[in-house]
């Protein structure tokens, strides 16, 4: 019998177009195959350079999104109770000039009575400037119950972070530390990176009180109890200083360790540094005996002693001060081992790899170079350690300060932007100093001073009114969130519910799923959304929201802008915002309809661009009064921030021959999608390393456009801003913080990192009452909430169990399948558990964001989703258990503001099965159609 | 034509890394993409949005916790660990699934050893699916024909891709590298390399199936407790003491620093 | 396994038909019957039984209109043997009967070998579960032994009730139920031995994790059920097990066989209570069958964590 005769070679497709992926933030580039205009085949670009080829689990379901029945068809205006989901369609003149009726009288008597938070945007350089020129300081996008402490402590650390703005150098570290990540923005450059470490056999360590995904292929692993990261880390840094274990050459050439600090107790100027009358910071010159300012070249600092200024002035090295401090026995293996859940043994062994790896296993790279102070090199010195962290670090209310500690930890060994350590991404770094300050409010139909978010540098910078009371409705940047460089979105529905600091008109969001999986206490944020005065209005009197599926925050808008998917639109992935760079090259790139619009709906950037137009707004109006852009690809083209700056640094100039700087080239679009979506341009070979330093480099990103000027960064150990805070706690300057804040101040604002224990478990009455943690993960088959509308998706993570370690279960009497009630200090929620060994044993989890309201994202009302599916966030409330002072605290890191989701405290006990479901169950929203599709044969039309 | 043929001289197959698999799902979901558009039927849902979503996948991600014991045999469930364990079709030598076909449908290619279906000829029966031990045919409920890994013939020797995209779908798109492809047959062979390098093994030898595919198990791991390090640790406290603990902490201390600024 | 009613009503009926269309063969070799119409009714009862079973097997195939397809690789397959051998069976029957009834006269050997084809048909579709080594249970020359007893059983069981005037039909038929279900208990026996680690599979040999304390399922691919897990990690079956055993030999054996006594030694009418006792042994193996499928464990399941 003959074998049976197959056809090999299919036609793949019709055509291949190149476009980024948008199933979640890591930018991936993806090659679309097209067959009879329809998504035929989603693949990795292999010339991008974030994935390099590879695709995620979600970009490989595009299609299943694309084609979701959840997107929205047309724009709509509610007509039932918000949060039904009831709506009736406008068209879309009708829904622009809605907005325009409900936005131009704001402007026009006071702006900041529009809040416009966007969510999972993007598109943040064109966001941020319309909030600017619309007038309003009410800007924010979600990295303050992201990530800010990440951002943050990076920035006024080291002038850039982890996050998405650096990476490991992946090809030549030989141990890496991972703290607190689940799949983190970079997810499939992360994957890439230990396997290439895999490869080589490089050592991973892995921090995480759960031991799934990444952590479970670590090498070694820590399963830290939550919040106290700080401690672990801390602890490394006393067993490395007591060792003599630091790169005492690194920290007197990049640091600001040899700089001095003002040693005048209870004075004005006390932890402030030693300046001269330029206001540039002094070190102490052993050789010459007398202070210079640490721009001048060849001083031989000293790092010890207490030192006499010219005006009699006492003053210390930071170094000594660190001394001081990190040496304490407090920070002892012995003394954090019970309260980070490590065995003493395993923090001295991996202080002592450490030290192994950065100073006997360092690297040289023959490279010469020269640093800013004008110094020649001979090659780059690299130690190969490198760490990563993401938010099991950040999202804690000592988030920043755990950062802050990582990244000391990392200078101390001199791997930052060294050959095999932590490398920076264009445009970063950059100083702290170099961001501007938060733009201020300059009244009705005014732009702000500047951009809406920026970095302060001590009090004076902070939005507040004279009385101290918060310029924001979020609160950001005021006295209870000084460094809250991002803004803090969780707090901008309950502060406007309560009139906190101010009632709003407008409450305008975007991509954000508030009423839902982003907001802390999910429950009470409805309540807060559909609540209603006395005169029978909304407190919060007019939503607009623009979504492209039917999320549970639909139901809760007035006004719905309906997106396109992103096959369908333009979108910009800026160097103005979080671009696509690498250690070695800078990188841009697009989104390009790919696929027309079935559907009556508009990209968002498009509409915005309009409105702008419309409410007669700087920069998008033209001399006609009409709207200047056609639409979001023509300002992508022909927008510039500053002459020859524009969204877009790659194809610039007449001809496109340009980049960094250059003319608007009519042409870069296409220039774009011939490259396959994305441009990218290497770092000159001297530039690579030490950046921060590195006059190559500096050179260079001055041309790029980066910054007009070179911007150095020497790593601040001590943040003197965080000095300049305490000094106004202590009553100093012309800016005091209100009374209830100041003990905070003084206690958590300490100018060298430094741990202090989380807030919620602090707070409580009797820590007894709720003694485990609860935290969540990200799953890597599922963004946040919008993966569950996806069908292939959807049956990975059809519903979510809550992981309870072993002891507990053995404790509570629980088995798998069981229904326990968990209770935190602000509600409980009924859920079924599974048992787990691999787990920190004081601590459960779950997956984030699984869970769903009954009817929304076009499921069926009894989709598991909604009946056994659950959030985390009905424990997890945004102010901190009661101190019985009828003050409200945020549940937020005090310095930035960052939510700390993973805080929270809880108990559990063993339930009564009843019907099964878990709780609270919240009342069904409306669908917006009916879903009558059952099965599914995508693809059967081109099959052989 | 359910004999199997003759030793084949080649034997495709993957190879799956357990030590990196991060248990993503990129290939599982990448396959479905791929294959619902590809050979024979599409790999169709059923309840896609309701309450009991199911659907055809020829490639799954299973994650498993396993427990080491110590020296004593004794579990240790402070260092459990997860491994993450992806799971397609074999390709095995001896296939019972293709021996047990009634119809000729289940069959393994004489040229290279890939286990496939024809769809046209495949009654639906079931009978392979129950024959095969590791659950990698799913019979498609739209189509009511047995789907399976078909090691993405349609790519690999597809002209109408180019040369480097002629590797199966899920290799392409692992993030991780964890999926290798190749000949097995062929001792030479990167995928053979890296199976005698890793000690390589068969799932359910003792079901005589004669795998093509095989698994890289997880490397050795330190446990959490550390206790392997102990000997080494103490160097750097030594190095402490010498330097720091020998008088107050801050003179040992600061006679380091002496020394070190000293020598820079 | 998921106990497809589809496939236990095949089994079963096509059991019967095939063990009654044997002993028809035999009786008119050894001339018990005889051409006539009461055989030309019981022939068409056989041959009817034996085609309804094969027919309703198709009803669980995703494309039935192929089914014929299923002829063709008797070769290697247990499956397209017994389809080849039960048309082979049911064709040689009608023919030799069809001939006899035209001709007057058929040779008698042709019956014997009919005799042997039907219960090599029989066999052969035990083997289609036998083969299964990723089933121990099932993986056993005790379940070919158990279905040519259930097959002979309801055959005999048939034709006792068809031809009431061969009273030794009674003692045969509580013979042929003592030796089905003594056979049948003893594949239970083995059975309950004959865990899914039979053949030495554990998880750990299934996931190649072996030198671990233990392994354990810690999350599915999928959180709803997939086509493998609604037909291979079927567990409702073992939770009544044992209830449900007692239930098929009441049924199957414990009152056919009372019924016989009562005909055999209390003068009760034999047709009536062959029948009867016919129906229910065939309901006693209906529930013997679904037990057959929903107990057994398919070592796939191992990877469910079940
Ligand atoms: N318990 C707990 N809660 C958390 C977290 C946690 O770790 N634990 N993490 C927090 C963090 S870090 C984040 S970032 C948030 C994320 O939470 P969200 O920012 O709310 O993210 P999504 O759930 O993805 O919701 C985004 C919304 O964007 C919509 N959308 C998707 N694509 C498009 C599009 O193309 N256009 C438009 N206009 N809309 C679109 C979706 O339909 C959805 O309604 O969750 C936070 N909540
Ligand atoms: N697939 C997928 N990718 C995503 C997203 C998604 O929804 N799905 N969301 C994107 C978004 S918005 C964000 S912000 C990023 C976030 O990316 P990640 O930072 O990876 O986010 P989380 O899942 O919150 O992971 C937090 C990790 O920290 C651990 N952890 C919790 N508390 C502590 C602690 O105190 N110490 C330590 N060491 N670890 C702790 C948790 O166990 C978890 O593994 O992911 C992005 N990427
Ligand atoms: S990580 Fe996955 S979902 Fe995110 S952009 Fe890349 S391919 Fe798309
Ligand atoms: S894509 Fe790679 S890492 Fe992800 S589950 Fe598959 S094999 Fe594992
Ligand atoms: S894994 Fe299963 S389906 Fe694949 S060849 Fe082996 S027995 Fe057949
Ligand atoms: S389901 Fe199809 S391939 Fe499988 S045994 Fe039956 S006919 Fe053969
Ligand atoms: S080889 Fe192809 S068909 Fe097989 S699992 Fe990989 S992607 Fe799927
Ligand atoms: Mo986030």
């Amino acid at each position: 019998m003959t074998q049976h005769k197959i056809n090999t070679s299919q036609k793949v497709s019709d055509e291949v177009k190149k476009t980024t992926c948008y199933m979640c933030a890591c930018r991936c580039g993806i090659n679309v195959h097209m067959c009879d205009g329809k998504v035929r085949y989603i693949e990795g670009n292999r010339d991008h350079p974030v994935n390099q080829g590879v695709l995620c689990a979600k970009g490989s379901a595009g299609i299943m999104q694309h084609y979701a029945p959840s997107r929205l068809n047309t724009p709509m205006r509610r007509v039932g109770e918000r949060g039904e989901g009831k709506f009736e369609p406008i068209s879309w003149e009708e829904a622009l000039s809605t907005a325009t009726e409900w936005l131009a009288p704001i402007r026009k008597d006071d702006p900041s009575c529009l809040a416009f938070f966007t969510g999972r945007d993007q598109s943040q350089g064109l966001t941020g400037w319309w909030a600017q020129q619309f007038g309003t300081q009410n800007f924010a996008a979600h990295g303050g119950f992201c990530s800010v402490n990440m951002a943050a402590a990076g920035i006024y650390t080291m002038g850039g972070a982890f996050w998405e703005f650096g990476s490991p150098d992946w090809e030549r570290t030989k141990l890496f530390m991972i703290f607190g990540v689940a799949e983190d923005h970079d997810s499939n450059p992360i994957k890439m990176g230990l396997s290439r470490l895999k490869e080589r056999e490089a050592k991973i360590i892995a921090v995480n009180p759960v031991r799934t995904g990444y952590n479970a292929i670590a090498d070694e692993w820590v399963g830290i109890t939550p919040g106290t990261d700080g401690l672990f880390v801390l602890a490394l840094i006393h067993e490395l200083m007591g060792a003599g274990k630091v790169d005492i050459d690194y920290l007197c050439r990049y640091t600001n360790a040899p700089w001095l600090v003002i040693d005048n107790p209870g004075g004005a100027d006390d932890g402030l540094f030693a300046r001269n009358e330029a206001g540039e910071a002094l070190i102490w010159d052993k050789k010459a005996d007398k202070p210079c300012a640490y721009s001048e070249k060849g001083i031989t600092p000293e790092m010890a002693a207490s030192v006499s200024l010219a005006d009699g002035r006492r003053a210390r090295p930071v170094f000594a001060l660190m001394a001081d401090k990190y040496l304490d026995d407090k920070y002892s293996p012995e003394a954090v081992a019970e309260a980070t859940g490590i065995p003493t043994s395993q923090i001295k062994s991996i202080a002592y790899q450490l030290a192994k790896t950065a100073f006997e296993e360092e690297i040289v790279i023959k490279q010469k170079w020269t640093d800013w102070k004008g110094e020649t090199h001979s090659e780059m010195r690299g130690r190969p350690v490198s760490f990563h962290a993401m938010r099991g670090i950040s999202a804690h209310s000592n988030g920043f300060q755990t950062c802050r500690s990582i990244h000391l930890l990392q200078i101390l060994l001199g791997s930052v932007e060294c050959p095999g350590g932590f490398r920076f991404k264009p445009p970063y770094p950059k100083p702290s100093s170099a961001h501007p300050a938060p733009g201020r409010p300059k009244g009705p139909e005014t732009p702000l001073s500047g951009p809406p978010l920026g970095y302060i540098h001590g009090p004076e910078d902070l939005l507040v009114e004279a009385d101290g009371s918060p310029q924001r409705i979020d609160k950001a940047y005021s006295w209870d969130a000084p460094f809250s460089a991002h803004g803090m979105m969780h707090m901008v529905i309950s502060n406007a519910y309560a009139g906190d600091p101010y009632p709003v008109d407008v409450l305008f969001m975007y991509m954000a799923n508030m009423s839902w999986n982003s907001s802390m206490n999910s429950g009470g944020v409805m309540e807060m959304l559909k609540a209603k005065n006395e005169d029978g209005e909304y407190v919060i009197p007019k939503i607009i929201y623009s979504d492209a599926y039917e999320s549970e925050m639909v139901a809760f808008a007035d006004l719905i802008l309906p997106d396109t998917t992103y096959l369908e639109r333009h979108d910009c992935i800026s160097l103005l915002d979080r671009p696509i760079c690498e250690p070695d090259a800078v990188a841009d790139s697009i989104r390009w309809p790919v696929v027309e619009p079935d559907r009556d709906v508009r990209g968002f950037q498009s509409v915005l661009l309009e409105l702008g137009g419309r409410l007669g707004l700087n920069g998008m109006t033209g001399e006609d009064g009409k709207p200047l852009y056609k639409d979001y690809a023509d300002y992508i083209i022909n927008h510039q921030r500053k002459p020859g700056i524009g969204p877009l640094a790659g194809f610039r100039g007449e001809d496109g021959s340009q980049s960094g700087r250059g003319d608007p080239n009519p042409g870069q679009l296409d220039a774009y999608i011939d490259n396959g979506g994305f441009w990218s341009e290497e770092l000159p070979e001297a530039a690579r390393f030490y950046k921060h330093a590195n006059q190559d480099y500096q050179d260079w990103a001055v041309k790029m456009g980066f910054f007009d000027a070179p911007q150095p960064v020497t790593f601040q150990l001590w943040l003197e801003p965080l000095a300049k805070f305490q000094l106004a706690a202590n009553g100093h300057g012309e800016h005091i913080p209100p009374e209830h804040i100041k003990e905070q101040i003084k206690a958590c604002f300490d100018p060298l990192p430094d741990w202090y224990a989380p807030f919620e478990g602090e707070r409580l009455d009797n820590v007894n009452d709720y003694p485990y943690h609860a935290i969540t993960q990200r799953p890597a088959a599922m963004y946040h909430s919008w993966g569950s509308q996806n069908s292939w998706l959807r049956q990975i993570h059809t519903k979510n169990p809550l992981y309870v370690p072993g002891p507990i279960c053995d404790e509570a009497g629980l088995v798998d399948d069981d229904w326990a009630w968990v209770s935190s200090h602000h509600g409980r929620i009924k859920v079924q558990i599974k048992r787990m060994e691999a787990v920190n044993n004081k601590t459960m989890w779950t997956w984030n964001a699984i869970g769903k309201r009954r009817g929304a994202w076009a499921l069926s009302p009894d989709a598991p989703e909604a009946k056994k599916g659950f959030l985390l966030n009905h424990l997890i409330h945004e102010l901190l258990p009661g101190k019985g002072d009828g003050l409200r605290w945020s549940n937020s890191d005090p310095i930035t503001g960052q939510a700390a989701w993973y805080d929270l405290r809880v108990n559990i006990e063993k339930a009564e099965v009843g019907e099964g479901v878990s709780e609270p169950a919240v009342p069904a929203q409306e669908p917006l159609k009916e879903n009558g599709q059952t099965e599914l044969r995508y693809g059967q039309e081109w099959t052989s | 034509m359910t004999n199997l043929p003759q030793e084949p001289t080649k034997k495709l197959g993957l190879v799956i890394d357990l030590d990196i698999c991060v248990g993503c799902h990129a290939c599982a979901v990448n396959c479905k993409e791929w294959n619902t558009g590809g050979y024979g039927n599409a790999l169709s849902d059923q309840d896609a949005y309701g309450a009991s979503p199911s659907g055809t996948w020829l490639n799954r991600i299973h994650s498993f916790e396993a427990i080491p014991q110590d020296a004593q045999g004794q579990p240790v469930p402070s260092d459990a660990r997860i491994v993450h364990f992806p799971k397609s079709c074999l390709h095995c030598d001896d296939a019972p699934c293709v021996t047990v076909c009634p119809t000729g449908a289940s069959y393994k290619r004489a040229e290279d050893g890939i286990v496939l279906v024809n769809e046209d000829h495949c009654i639906g029966c079931g009978l392979c699916a129950w024959a095969c031990a590791y659950g990698a045919r799913e019979m498609d409920e739209a189509a009511g024909v047995m789907k399976k890994c078909t090691l993405c013939v349609d790519r690999i020797y597809n002209d109408n891709l180019p040369e480097e995209d002629r590797e199966p779908a899920c290799v392409r798109s692992c993030p991780a590298n964890a999926r290798h492809f190749g000949d097995l047959a062929d001792p030479q062979s990167d995928v053979s390399v890296m199976v005698a390098a890793r000690g390589g093994v068969d799932l359910m030898p003792e079901q005589g199936n004669r795998p093509v595919n095989k698994y890289l198990p997880p490397r050795p791991k330190t446990s959490s407790c550390a206790s392997s390090n102990e000997e080494e640790a103490p160097n750097l406290v030594k190095l402490a003491q010498e330097n720091t603990r020998g008088g107050a902490a801050q003179s040992g201390f600061l006679g380091w620093l002496d020394n070190a600024l000293s020598r820079m | 396994m998921h106990p497809a009613k589809s496939v236990i009503f095949f089994t079963t009926i096509s059991g019967a038909g095939f063990g009654f269309i044997a002993l028809l063969s035999l009786a008119i070799c050894f001339g018990i019957a005889a051409f006539d119409t009461a055989l030309f009714t019981s022939a068409i009862i056989a041959v009817g039984l034996s085609s309804a079973g094969l027919i309703s097997s198709t009803f669980h195939l995703g494309n039935p209109q192929r089914a014929w397809r299923a002829l063709s690789q008797y070769q290697s397959s247990w499956l397209s043997r017994e389809g080849v051998l039960s048309v082979i069976t049911l064709a040689a029957f009608v023919l030799w009967l069809g001939s006899a009834f035209v001709t007057g006269h058929a040779p008698l050997w042709i019956g014997a070998a009919i005799a042997i084809l039907c219960g090599l048909t029989i066999f052969a579709t035990a083997m289609i579960y036998a083969q299964l080594k990723p089933v121990p249970r099932w993986h056993s020359h005790l379940t070919p032994a158990s279905y040519l007893g259930f097959g002979l059983s309801s055959g005999i069981l048939l034709f006792a009730s068809l031809t009431p005037s061969v009273t030794a039909l009674g003692y045969i038929s509580m013979a042929s139920l003592i030796l089905a279900w003594a056979i049948k208990m003893m594949w239970w026996q083995r059975a309950d031995k004959t865990g899914r680690d039979a053949d030495g599979s554990t998880l750990a040999t299934a996931t190649g994790l072996t030198g671990y304390a233990s392994v354990k399922l810690f999350e599915a691919p999928h959180l709803t059920k997939n086509y493998l897990m609604k037909e291979m990690v079927f567990e409702i079956g073992r939770k009544h097990a044992t209830k449900l055993r007692r239930i098929s030999m009441g049924l199957g054996f414990v009152l056919p066989f009372i019924l016989l006594m009562l005909a055999a030694f209390f003068g009760a009418p034999i047709i009536i209570c062959a029948s009867a006792a016919f129906l229910l042994h065939m309901t006693g193996l209906f529930v013997e069958r679904w037990l057959f499928f929903a107990e057994a464990e398919h070592v796939v399941a191992l990877y469910y964590g079940k």
